[in-house]
């Protein structure tokens, strides 16, 4: 059945259910369109699956050391089987959450494929619904293969990670081709399960948009526990046979091959605007495949928004939800503050957490700015000691004249926890100086955070 | 639960609005889509509409009272919801004051004033009678150490972070820096040839960069000039009495105001330069003219526009300045009717005024200010006659116009009001 809505968002992963919520609270009659479970990716097959899968890999690791702090376990055994159907428990609570927060704000969720009609109307199935305001476009995105050198996903040999997260067992060797967070993550989570990992990367560096300095400690961390990692490689042929996978790869001059029971692609990912009508409407798509918006979010048809990953890098599920509160506050009449795309944190969950804002060192010196590094390592902080989580450390980079924090890099236990103090500080401008004046609890992980401030300022206290 | 109901942007620079009348009170029921109340915004009259179906609950802003854009005016809910009164301050903005309406030709408090230079400058005697507020300034620690080593006052700096808070992209540039860069020879002609599209924006050269920063810093934001010329009006008069015998009675009368507005935007045909919109780091050229016209109305002025005047006959012209005209003045144009003119007029002919200055309207870059039509003794060869003269000053932004560009625009708006018939080429 047809019907009229103020606002009709299609899809309702993390950009578009929390449009629609906003939306709903600013007395908008909303309506959401999902073809699949509410949550996204985000929910069912990303960020929230991989958490308990990390969960039980940190887990693992921690009962394998636990006779030294005293606890003896017997032999640790592991099951990959019995942790991914805890992390679909996880998935579809949070997916039931999503669902009961939309009946909550009487947002109605339409089951199906949507397809964009000219005149704020979307199509589902044979109903064509329409917009009173506002169209707002959140299809998200998708895994995608390198079909040029014969690695198109298969789902058998060549997987990605919609295929790794439902496994119930696993291979005894995986490569995985791509080191940013997702690559990282599932290289962490099948290491601790037993498999034997070998990472590639095309890039010089693993994580390759992080800190040059986070990324060095990464491969240290993962080369310690048995993960081989081959960073600047060039995949030059992938040839496929029944039950393995070869590579011919290229690295520092230097050929070799890989061979692996399964390969994980995790290079990168393919945004959905294929078939949803974007042409049709008269919305554009940039050079690089994202929907082309202006500075609120609007394509180039009017009355149409786009949010999340199809609107753009980052392609992060914080960063599309914050798009979805603006475009519903621009609907609703409201003047919301504006995004700032330099201070979007980002994190990677592996064993040693990565987490950063703002500017890298390198980008730093790339643009030739006048800033000053201060570092302190968990090693020499008391907490850290006591859990046995020493590895990694706080940079801070300031600007030298005024002390505005340009960037903060932290690698540790719980850094995705801690990073957000850098993130406020940031975000309301207080300086290296600010952060130091605020008094930080004893023992905590985040004393480490006040300790580079005062690095920066050449008066750390406890280095 | 109850639903808020927020003063919302109702014109694209509202900043805040007063609430002239509620048109439903507590108790009422209300559909969504319902006129709760009539708010004056800073530029008309605007109807303030229901968001959901319920009972207005409370009213918490009493007739009269200015609100920030986004504070909480009423709630709507279910009857004998229990609802939190005192939530007014959302969004740390101040309580509703009850201040006089805000008039359209108030002044605006200077957006940002010139950097001081940067020896600590003489303190100014304290002003008498500060509310208490006004000696507070919220900016971010980093705005203030930025403002502390440049030497600026924040009090002079309008905030653009959250309540205005200023922050530092507000203190930037605030700093006198001695980096104005060396100039790159700027091409002959910056304005692009004329193409289908509305307009073409060009950025901005360095050296027109360089200029507009110059310029601004010497005479506040718009860095205005004036040139003044004297035009015979004796042949446009009779062209008037002409057209205005052919439509006879009952026909609309064609005014001097509607043969200057379409002088001016034939001129701005042949002189796209003068027809564009600084816009902060480009020049917005318009292929399309639009003319606002300077309406004064009870306790301010504002400009409706009249589109494509370049196109339109002075009978459809004069009947369009009519009717925006009167509604100006019942204050009730809509934003789309006084906004997107590419060019202004501002006539106080009828106020017996000679010559005068107007203030440009941004993002234009010119105005033509219109003085009264006299009677003047004009030297004639040997002989001295009367004849009727009219003065016109065109104000221009320097940052996009020059002398010289303004005075080709002048001599041609002049050409065709002392010859009517050149309207018709």
């Amino acid at each position: 059945m047809a019907q009229s809505f103020d606002v009709i968002v299609l899809g309702g992963g993390p950009a578009g259910y929390v449009c629609a919520i906003r939306c709903a609270q600013l007395g908008l009659a909303t309506a959401v369109i999902e073809q699949e479970k509410l949550g996204g990716v985000c929910v069912n097959i990303g960020c929230i699956p991989t958490k308990a899968l990390l969960h039980s890999a940190y887990l693992a690791h921690v009962m394998k050391e636990s006779k030294d702090f005293g606890v003896e376990a017997g032999a640790v055994k592991t099951d990959y089987g019995v942790a991914m159907k805890r992390s679909r428990r996880v998935a579809d609570q949070n997916s039931k959450g999503v669902e009961f927060l939309m009946k909550k704000h009487k947002i109605t969720v339409v089951k199906g494929t949507g397809v964009l009609q000219p005149g704020k109307k979307v199509k589902v199935g044979s109903d064509v619904h329409e917009a009173k305001k506002a169209v707002v476009v959140a299809t998200g995105s998708r895994v995608k293969g390198i079909p040029q050198i014969g690695l198109e996903i298969n789902k058998t040999t060549v997987i990605s990670s919609d295929e790794a997260l439902l496994m119930e067992r696993i291979p005894e060797t995986l490569a995985i081709i791509g080191a940013g967070a997702v690559g990282m993550e599932f290289a962490d989570i099948f290491s601790a399960f037993g498999v034997k990992v070998t990472l590639i990367e095309a890039l010089p560096r693993i994580l390759p948009i992080e800190d040059a300095e986070s990324s060095d400690t990464l491969a240290k961390s993962y080369r310690k526990r048995g993960i081989e990692v081959i960073a600047g490689a060039k995949v030059t042929k992938a040839t496929i046979a029944k039950d393995k996978v070869t590579l011919d790869v290229e690295a520092g001059g230097e050929k070799k091959q890989v061979v692996a029971a399964a390969v994980l692609m995790a290079a990168g990912r393919a945004v959905n605007t294929e078939n949803i009508g974007l042409k049709e409407c008269g919305i554009q798509l940039t050079d690089r495949g994202f929907i082309k918006v202006d500075k609120n979010l609007q394509t180039t048809a009017p009355g149409y928004y786009a949010i999340g990953d199809v609107a753009g890098p980052p392609m992060l599920a914080h960063k599309g939800s914050r798009e979805g509160v603006i475009v519903a506050e621009l609907l609703g009449g409201q003047k919301p503050h504006p995004i700032k795309y330099d201070n979007v944190p980002s994190v990677t969950y592996c064993h040693p957490e990565v987490a950063s804002i703002g500017l890298t060192e390198d980008q730093c010196k790339e643009k030739k700015l006048d800033y000053v590094a201060g570092k302190f390592p968990f090693s020499a902080n008391g907490r850290a000691r006591g859990t046995g989580e020493t590895e990694g450390f706080v940079k801070i980079l300031r600007d030298k004249k005024y002390g505005e924090i340009l960037g903060a890099h932290i690698v540790g236990a719980h850094a995705s926890e801690m990073i957000h103090e850098l993130a406020v500080a940031r975000e309301n401008e207080y300086t290296v100086e600010e952060v130091d004046l605020a008094i930080h609890a004893h023992p905590t992980m985040s004393e480490a955070v006040a300790e580079a401030a005062l690095d920066s300022l050449g008066r750390a206290l406890n280095i | 639960m109850a639903t808020k109901v927020h003063m919302e942007a109702l014109s694209p620079t509202m900043e805040e609005g007063r609430l002239v009348k509620w048109t439903k009170k507590e108790g009422d029921a209300v559909k969504s889509g319902d006129t709760l109340a009539e708010v004056e915004t800073d530029k008309a009259v605007m109807e303030l509409v229901a968001r959901t179906d319920g009972q207005l609950l409370k009213v918490l802003v009493q007739e009269g009272a200015t609100v920030p854009v986004g504070n909480i005016v009423a709630w709507i809910g279910k009857p004998g919801e229990k609802v939190n009164g005192a939530g007014s301050t959302e969004q740390g903005a101040a309580a509703p004051k009850s201040t006089p309406a805000p008039t359209a030709a108030a002044p605006k408090p200077a957006a940002r004033a010139p950097a001081p230079p940067s020896r600590p400058a003489p303190t100014a005697p304290a002003p008498v009678a500060v509310q208490p507020d006004a000696t507070r300034v919220k900016a971010s620690p980093l705005a203030r150490r930025i403002a502390k080593d440049a030497g600026v006052d924040l009090k002079l700096v309008q905030g653009s972070g959250p309540g205005g808070r200023v922050v530092k992209r507000d203190v930037e540039g605030g700093a006198p820096q001695a980096t104005a860069a060396v100039a790159a020879p700027a091409p002959r002609s910056r304005t692009p040839a004329p193409s289908g599209a509305p307009y073409e924006d060009v950025p901005l050269t360095q050296i027109r960069k360089t200029i507009a920063k110059r310029l601004a810093a010497s005479i506040g934001p718009i860095p205005h000039f004036f040139l003044t010329s004297e035009v015979d009006m004796e042949r446009a008069a009779e062209a008037r009495e002409a057209l205005n015998q052919q439509l006879g009675e009952g026909g609309g009368k064609i005014s001097f105001n509607d043969i200057i507005i379409k002088a001016v935007a034939l001129a701005l045909v042949q002189h796209r330069a003068c027809n564009a919109w600084f816009q902060d780091d480009h020049i917005r050229y318009w292929n399309e003219v639009h003319i606002g016209m300077a309406v004064a109305i009870e306790d301010g002025l504002i400009t409706p526009v009249i589109r494509n005047a370049d196109v339109k006959s002075l009978r459809e012209i004069g009947a369009e300045s009519r009717e925006l005209a009167s509604r100006a003045r019942n204050r009730r144009l809509k934003p789309e009717e006084y906004t997107g003119a590419t060019f202004s007029v501002s006539n106080l002919g009828m106020f017996d005024i000679d010559q005068f200055t107007a203030v440009i309207n941004p993002p234009e870059a010119g105005i033509v200010a219109i003085g009264s039509i006299v009677p003047k003794a004009v030297p004639d060869g040997e002989r001295v006659m009367v004849r009727r003269r009219m003065r016109l000053t065109m104000s221009c932004d320097h940052r996009v116009i020059d002398g010289a560009t303004g005075a080709a625009f002048l001599k041609t708006l002049k050409q065709m009001l002392e010859n009517p018939l050149a309207m018709l080429l």
